[in-house]
């Protein structure tokens, strides 16, 4: 695959490869530093979704698919309800209440920390998945009906479709 | 805080079963999307709803020796966190709709296997979880912003449940549903925010205690006006039950039966946690007047709607608009404000919520053989379908109200509640919408049973044809077997018909009292 798709838009390309590791990386932050500052699981799927979701715009949707498959995005979607339930489950098998994180480290403060980390992840995850499900969604239909019209499903023709043709 | 708070010790024999009730389904519904596999997923289902009604039976045994459950969510105690509350009410309710749900979803494997393609399977079960998990929220939590997130994650699976439907008619019956639904939601959230306002708190008993001296009398009537209307929109009372016949008529029969049995149920549910238990009865029928509004809904619901049913061709229809009619009878006996009545709506609950899931499968097993549910076209289905028809026709008694059936118990009760009262027209009226059901279930059974094939278009053609049923046998085993478990319980319930109504005056004495903070959790 080619590193630039069309020779139009190269300025979006290059600045859109430049922005998305940051935007990943500032999605991260916020996921992480959640506990501390403002922020946390919803705040930071969302950003890390507009990551991928700014280089399907800019690539074209075969290419962010290719980076994240569909399937990757519903296994996303399951896997943070499994992080944030199985927290509670893991409490209860410790032989607390469901989500009292006082057992989960040796000290309740720890304990805290660490069950709301979990949760937040979980959290990440889920948005995370949900929102490029979304993206795909409402990318994919109006992609397939072109491709069928069209009959051409290459990656060239199907970013054009995305992005204004010129 | 720590692990061993007197709210443990005091519920020692409980322990973690409240919590085990949600988690069980919630867990078992991402694991299903994850395994894929249509099977797997089912299995995975049938296990984690079957578990949840081994726990709720257990959480309904206790609640019944020993009083109310409170749960504390993450070890915060009650006014601070969330809590689970069970009393005899939801206890009841929470059997009620995992019991449901794990035969139904026995049933729906079967039932879907031809409308739905197999590689969206497991996405059905996860949805069908999620659901469930919804559900007994709802009815487990003592929280009451808890009730409104519980509700979407229902309410949620419940619109993807029904566009599953195999016609595309099911997608704009799940958005028409999802329109109507979220402005149900919404209001439901706003009259939370209100009495939030009004007297800071969100926990169910906290709220009780608060509200008769909250500073704002007004914005607890802001709240009570809100509550109502988002909660008669949730469970269809008659003059906004607009969404209902077609959510009904289209979605998979065994999301069908599996909503007619549970999610207005459980609506109704948390209508009577608000206004009985955290309002109280004196301010919702004595100073707000609620059953001005409520007895004329539920009169003009289970007469009208009766009528609407005994026109119908299709038999989902039919049943859509008798279960409109049948929420009216549950309101009628609810707006009376007295013991009689509450009881007569909480059996009935109970009663139509097996009938018309025992009623919904039976078509869902005519669905499955005949590709059609047309009344008119049915001639004579006795002879192909015997087992079917004879559940139909037994559920159908059931619907009706005929002695010794699920039915009789709760209209006796209600007749019995209105004479106390002396509402002789309704008396008249609920008499009238039980000889029209009578009309609409007698007309399908003589159908099936009596009337002779009208001259068959072609001799010579096979198979389904109109009002010519050649070639068409009994249900499978999958469908039938969960009929017949259904219609057994429904059965015993109407023969043992002082159980439940002994179960529903105690949960009505609760409901009547109002919320008390308990001796064990009050300690603490």
């Amino acid at each position: 695959m080619r590193r630039y798709p069309r020779q139009s838009h190269r300025v979006l390309q290059v600045m859109t490869r430049l922005l998305v590791p940051f935007m990943i990386l500032f999605g991260l932050y916020v996921q992480f530093h959640g506990d501390y500052g403002p922020g946390g699981g919803f705040q930071a799927g969302v950003i890390i979704a507009a990551g991928l979701i700014l280089y399907g715009l800019v690539f074209g949707i075969q290419r962010a698919r290719s980076v994240c498959p569909p399937s990757w995005a519903r296994v996303m979607m399951s896997l943070g309800v499994l992080i944030y339930a199985g927290t509670g489950a893991v409490t209860m098998l410790l032989g607390a209440h469901l989500l009292d994180y006082d057992v989960l480290a040796h000290d309740p403060l720890h304990g805290q920390h660490w069950g709301i980390f979990a949760v937040e992840l979980g959290v990440g995850v889920t948005v995370t998945g949900v929102m490029i499900s979304l993206f795909y969604g409402f990318s994919s239909a109006r992609n397939s009906i072109d491709r069928k019209n069209s009959g051409l499903p290459s990656d060239v023709e199907a970013s054009s479709t995305v992005e204004h043709p010129q | 805080m720590s692990t061993v708070d007197p709210l443990t010790s005091a519920a020692s024999s409980v322990g973690q079963l409240p919590a085990l009730l949600i988690m069980v389904p919630l867990l078992a519904a991402p694991v299903c999307v994850l395994l894929r596999r249509e099977l797997l997923a089912w299995v995975l289902a049938l296990i984690a709803s079957a578990t949840s009604t081994v726990v709720a039976w257990q959480v309904f045994m206790h609640v019944g020796e020993h009083g109310p459950i409170r749960y504390a969510i993450g070890g915060w105690a009650a006014p601070t966190g969330i809590e689970y509350y069970i009393d005899t009410l939801n206890a009841t309710m929470l059997l009620l709709v995992s019991g449901l749900s794990s035969i139904v979803l026995y049933f729906a494997r079967e039932s879907i296997s031809g409308s739905i393609g197999q590689d969206r399977h497991y996405l059905f079960y996860a949805a069908w979880l999620l659901c469930l998990t919804g559900l007994l929220g709802i009815a487990i939590t003592g929280d009451a912003f808890n009730v409104f997130v519980f509700l979407e994650i229902s309410s949620l699976a419940t619109y993807m449940l029904i566009a599953f439907g195999d016609d595309r008619r099911a997608l704009v019956a799940s958005f028409r549903y999802l329109v109507l639904g979220s402005v149900g939601a919404s209001f439901i959230l706003i009259g939370i925010g209100f009495l939030y306002a009004a007297t800071g708190t969100l926990n169910m008993v906290d709220l009780a205690q608060r509200i008769p001296d909250a500073e704002s009398e007004r914005a607890v009537l802001v709240a009570f006006s809100f509550l109502t209307i988002g909660l008669m929109i949730k469970a269809a009372i008659f003059p906004l039950h607009a969404w209902l016949a077609d959510a009904y008529h289209r979605a998979p029969i065994a999301v069908t039966a599996f909503l007619a049995g549970t999610a207005t149920k459980v609506s109704l549910y948390v209508l009577l946690r608000f206004f009985y238990s955290i309002f109280g009865a004196d301010y919702s029928f004595g100073t707000v007047f609620l059953n001005g509004i409520l007895l004329p809904a539920a009169v003009c619901g289970f007469t009208v709607m009766s009528l609407v049913a005994v026109f119908q061709t299709d038999l989902r229809r039919m049943l859509a608009f008798s279960s409109v009619a049948q929420i009216g009878f549950i309101v009628a006996g609810v707006a009376l404000a007295t013991e009689a009545g509450l009881s007569a709506g909480i059996v009935h609950i109970i009663n139509h919520a097996l009938v018309k899931a025992t009623l919904f499968m039976a078509v869902g097993c005519i669905l499955y053989r005949v590709g059609h549910v047309h009344k008119p076209s049915l001639d004579e289905l006795y002879r192909r379908m015997p087992f079917t028809c004879t559940a139909f026709a037994l559920a159908g008694l059931g619907l009706i109200g005929v002695p010794l059936s699920a039915g009789f118990v709760s209209k006796f009760q209600l007749i019995d509640a209105l004479f106390e009262r002396e509402l002789w027209l309704v008396v008249v009226l609920v008499l009238v919408s039980s000889l029209l059901s009578f009309a609409y279930i007698g007309r399908t059974v003589e159908i099936m049973l009596f009337r002779k094939g009208r001259a068959a278009p072609s001799a010579t053609s096979t198979g389904v044809e109109h009002g010519h049923i050649d070639g068409i046998n009994e249900a499978p085993l999958g469908l039938l077997l969960p009929l017949y478990a259904m219609l057994t319980i429904m059965i015993w319930v109407g023969l043992n018909g002082d159980l439940t109504l002994g179960v529903a005056l105690d949960a009505s004495r609760d409901l009547l009292q109002g919320m008390r903070p308990l001796g064990a959790g009050a300690g603490s």
